[in-house]
């Protein structure tokens, strides 16, 4: 069974038992994580609590990462 | 003898001697970046947030860290109060800090600030526990409004972001340094040294550059310069400048002029 989650605007097909984390550390590799935050459904996911929050189909999800800017 | 320049600037309890606040976008690597920051003595330096780019190689953050500087994030591209919240909540998460540099943009082309929005996404952010610093208007009214819910500072533009203009109105920068309990930062429109200076002696509290010093040809020279410029503000200030009059005022004595004959 899969699921169809939007990830950073882009549908994206994913196994279930998708979490927060596995999706963040797929996009961060190396970086673990680091100046890195989550917002799931236009509601900010603590760090503590990417490992235990599913992702359900349908889910929109926002990982952004620090850049330069201002 | 006091050296003004060795003052602190304090904003919500945090002292800074450095005030020169260095925004880091524009610099077209982290080598150049990271030698900015140091002829640029700042101590404080804005980041942004943008979807994470997987390909990315090092982190921003490992650049700010190696120079000592804490982070000043800011919610650079939101157009309404919604999207500044959520935005300052991901960058609480991303940082671990409570500051926030509030943008709220109102036009694409001017990208000037939209009062109304930015008003109310101050206040909830204030309600929710941040240090808010918002860019604003030059309205010395808006920043009066700024201040009343709780923000930390407040952050007139001298001229749009990135026009390298200057100060536009240094009468109402002026105005709003009369009447501010807060720290007022001159944000955005600096080009060179001379503006700084110019943001200093008006009276503002700190200056924040980005493009002026990202963009230059030299951004290390750049950064020194602006660097010094703020420091010569900020004694120009203390020292107090003459009066600004219409006609001539002799500096050499006018009396024991010596008469020649003869001539004619």
């Amino acid at each position: 069974m899969t699921l169809l989650v939007t990830v950073n605007g882009a549908l994206r097909e994913l196994a279930a038992g998708a979490t927060v984390a596995s999706i963040v550390d797929e996009l961060t590799g190396d970086r673990r994580g680091r100046g890195v935050a989550v917002a799931l459904g236009g509601e900010v996911v603590p760090r503590g609590a990417w490992s235990s929050t599913s992702l359900s189909d349908g889910a929109e999800i926002e990982v952004v990462q620090a850049v330069q800017g201002g | 003898m006091t050296d003004p320049t060795h003052d602190t600037l304090e904003i919500a309890g945090r002292k800074l001697r450095s005030r020169l606040i260095l925004g880091t976008g524009g610099f077209t690597n982290h080598d150049l970046l990271a030698r900015a920051l140091e002829a640029s003595g700042t101590e404080l330096c804005t980041v942004a947030l943008r979807r994470v780019d997987p390909a990315a190689r090092g982190s921003i953050l490992d650049v700010l860290d190696a120079a000592g500087v804490q982070v000043l994030p800011n919610t650079a591209g939101c157009f309404t109060a919604r999207d500044a919240i959520v935005t300052a909540q991901l960058a609480r998460e991303a940082f671990q800090t409570e500051w926030i540099k509030l943008e709220v943009i109102g036009d694409e082309r001017t990208l000037l600030p939209d009062a109304v929005e930015l008003v109310a996404a101050a206040e909830a952010l204030v309600d929710d526990g941040f240090t808010v610093l918002p860019y604003t208007t030059d309205d010395p009214v808006l920043a009066r409004r700024l201040e009343d819910v709780g923000c930390a500072a407040v952050m007139p533009l001298g001229s749009p972001i990135g026009s390298g203009m200057g100060i536009c109105n240094p009468y109402n920068i002026a105005l709003v340094i009369e009447q501010a309990r807060v720290p007022v930062i001159l944000d955005a429109g600096v080009g060179t040294a001379s503006d700084a200076a110019q943001a200093m002696e008006l009276g503002c509290d700190a200056v924040l550059c980005a493009s002026a010093i990202s963009r230059a040809h030299d951004p290390v020279a750049m950064a020194r310069a602006i660097r010094l410029a703020v420091d010569a503000g900020v004694l120009a200030r203390g020292a107090g400048r003459i009066p600004r009059r219409r006609y001539a005022q002799a500096s050499t004595p006018e009396e024991g002029v010596p008469v020649f004959g003869g001539a004619g």
